[in-house]
């Protein structure tokens, strides 16, 4: 093997891939949010709304979960543009993104929403809750509850999914790292880093939606046991 | 020589106490009901029996021989105890045939016709024999527990334990169930259940033990502590379990 | 000097729907062979091949198949001194990425098969091989068939990403198109459409697997 490490002009060049990692951070967290409202609005019209509204929303979830999201940014990016519509680079990876995750978030939300169990419904409803009642204090924290695993691996995803935003030259950690690559001609070692960073993000994301579970849904809240012996 | 010797078994769970110094013997041919409530430790004893739970402190000696802990050994001795849990026995991708016919021709090396054989005299023995072909879900849950009794039969075991066969069964299901484990009984096989079954423990079993925060509370012939239970928690769980005109 | 897009453009992008499916189908088989491999490390009594088994899941799973294939494509050529060739770099690192995601839906298959099933067999007794052979795989396998269907569904759409290095399957053929026509607003809606035929077909037969599965598995034992 003729190829010498030089891991030193990785570590010369931290703060910028640090600057691109950032980036992914708040992109991801921006079209997680963005993506979560649309989807619980979404799921919540999927489930209550007129039979029409319903309809549109199951075919732009399946468009949106059977189309690749480099060609869904392609087509923010390039197609609009050629209409009028012109997003600059960050704006479209956070479009994009945000779209691409309320596709799946809306699935994940409806199944949620399905799975409380009729008879609380039905208290609701003898409790006589409006519908908007019934989805705000019977159904939203039992199906978050049960869907959170679900929309906790979806948001890793998500920001994994973040480097193909670099195909559009958004700043995130992908592209940051190409270019140094491309200049520094230190290829493996930064590709190297880079996906070290990309695996260290998705590990304390994951830990993070740990703590946040169990400070949302069990601090304070008497465990429901599986078994009783 | 009784066929199953339990003594002095302690078992934990981290802090947990489960089993206290818990010690019973089985003759061949007597029928064991264990009785208590949720948590008294009545299923992890049954468990312990044939090893899917260790034991922390004591013995367990089954015909003579002390329970292996894992591995071929224990297989060797699991031939020869069978049990019923209380649903999910059954292999759902398999005919009730091949369910029957799984252990004799694997670990039995019994020749496959005449494991057929024998799956259709287990049924005949659990009034099933017409379900010989078909699947589990296309049979009431007092058929599957009947079919899950007869592939335990099969094996020709000397000791049967059961989980609460019934409790998960609607009512009109359970009595076609207690009418095989009766029969079972007067055939003479070595049983210990664990059951809700009071009406089944008084008539058919020779010794109920009833169990307590781990412990075995109290112990003897049914209708003895039926009729005078020696402590306040026997009688307070009579009392909350049976009928009025039981 | 610019062209209209017409029939010829649209049969290379036809042609380059070609790849993506081949690409995909290679993935899909070279994975699911490497997928069997870590779901029964994943699950056996041995705790190394389990570690091993986790820990390659783990770093497939937590990193973006963009950098995998970056890594396999730029990254093994400097180290080697070779030049790569697209084709081998591009299905290597999508075999491996498929394996990982495989291996953990046939594990999650494999431990979705209840408790009892497992005791009842060792109950029997059964010996170890015996139970995953008649009892756990056979399991596995119906309940695993519907969400590896739904994967290649991922796998289809994952193979847009080579067109990042310059593999000409659907995507990038798109993009060549675009560069030559300058009609983005045609050709990317339409290779949106190429990608939602080929694998809506495969979404909804997932679908309607996993419906049949739950009803022929879900009533199983109901006493």
């Amino acid at each position: 093997m003729k190829y010498v490490f030089q891991f030193g002009i990785v570590r010369d060049h931290l703060p910028q891939l640090l600057d691109g990692a950032w980036l992914t951070i708040r992109l991801s967290l921006g079209a997680f949010a963005l993506g979560f409202i649309i989807a619980m609005l979404l799921a919540y019209l999927r489930t209550a709304g007129p039979r029409p509204l319903r309809a549109a929303i199951a075919a732009y979830v399946e468009v949106i979960r059977n189309t690749p999201f480099l060609v869904q940014l392609f087509i923010i990016y390039f197609s609009l543009p050629a209409i009028g519509i012109r997003f600059e680079a960050i704006t479209a990876a956070l479009l994009g993104m945000s779209l691409n995750f309320s596709g799946y978030a809306t699935e994940i939300v409806r199944s949620g929403i399905e799975a409380v169990p009729r008879s609380q419904i039905e208290a609701g409803h003898s409790l006589g809750f409006t519908r908007l009642q019934i989805f705000r204090h019977i159904i939203v924290f039992p199906a978050l509850r049960t869907v959170y695993p679900a929309l906790a691996s979806q948001f890793v995803l998500l920001m994994l999914g973040s480097s193909i935003v670099s195909a559009i030259s958004a700043e995130e950690l992908t592209a940051v790292t190409n270019t140094l690559q491309s200049t520094t001609f230190r290829v493996f070692e930064f590709y190297f880093v880079a996906t070290g960073l990309y695996l260290l993000m998705a590990v304390g994301a994951r830990l993070l939606l740990h703590a946040i579970y169990w400070a949302v849904f069990e601090h304070g809240r008497p465990v429901e046991r599986a078994w009783s012996r | 020589m009784p066929l199953l010797a339990l003594s002095n078994i302690r078992k934990r769970y981290g802090s947990n106490v489960v089993l206290d110094d818990v010690s019973l013997d089985v003759e061949a041919g007597e029928v064991v009901a264990v009785i208590g409530r949720s948590g008294s430790g009545k299923t992890t004893l049954l468990r312990c029996i044939n090893g899917l739970e260790a034991i922390d402190e004591g013995s367990i000696v089954f015909d003579g021989k002390p329970l292996p802990p894992d591995g071929a050994d224990l297989r060797e001795l699991r031939r020869h105890i069978g049990i019923v849990f209380q649903s999910l026995n059954l292999f759902p991708h398999h005919s009730v045939e091949r369910n029957i016919t799984l252990g004799p021709t694997i670990t039995n090396k019994v020749p496959l016709a005449e494991a057929k054989a024998i799956a259709l005299d287990v049924l005949r023995e659990v009034d099933l024999e017409d379900k010989l072909h078909a699947y589990p879900a296309q049979l009431s849950g007092g058929q599957q527990q009947r079919v899950a009794i007869a592939r335990a039969l099969a094996m020709h075991p000397r000791l049967m334990l059961f989980d609460e066969i019934t409790s998960a069964l609607d009512p009109e299901l359970v009595g076609e169930v207690v009418k095989v484990l009766e029969r079972l009984a007067v055939s003479g096989m070595t049983m210990v259940l664990v059951t809700h079954e009071m009406g089944f423990a008084r008539r058919t079993a020779d010794t109920l033990v009833f169990m307590h925060q781990g412990r075995v509370w109290e112990k003897g012939p049914p209708r003895e502590l039926f009729a005078a239970p020696k402590t306040p928690e026997l009688e307070s769980f009579i009392r909350a379990v049976l009928e009025p005109n039981d | 000097m610019s062209r209209d897009f017409d029939w010829p453009e649209f049969l290379f992008l036809l042609g380059a729907l070609r790849w993506t499916v081949v690409l995909s189908l290679i993935a899909f088989v070279g994975g699911g062979i490497g997928g069997l491999v870590l779901a029964i490390a994943r699950t056996s009594s041995h705790a190394i091949l389990r570690w091993v088994a986790a820990a390659y899941i783990g770093v497939m799973q937590g990193t973006p198949v963009l950098m995998q294939l970056f890594l396999a494509y730029y990254g093994l050529a400097v180290l080697t001194g070779i030049r790569i060739d697209p084709w081998p770099a591009v299905t290597i690192a999508f075999t491996m990425y498929a394996a990982a995601f495989l291996g953990e839906i046939w594990r999650g298959a494999i431990q979705a098969i209840p408790r009892q099933q497992w005791e009842a067999a060792a109950a029997i007794p059964l010996d170890p091989a015996a139970r995953l052979r008649h009892v756990i795989l056979p399991q596995a396998f119906r309940i695993a068939i519907p969400p590896t269907v739904g994967f290649l569904v991922q796998l289809i759409k994952g193979t847009s990403i080579a067109s990042i290095i310059g593999f000409v399957e659907l995507t990038r053929a798109g993009q060549l198109i675009v560069n030559v026509t300058f009609q983005p607003m045609v050709v990317y809606p339409l290779i949106a459409v190429l990608y939602f035929a080929l694998c809506w077909p495969i979404s909804l037969v997932a679908l309607r697997l996993e419906r049949r599965i739950d009803a022929a598995l879900g009533i199983k034992q109901h006493p």
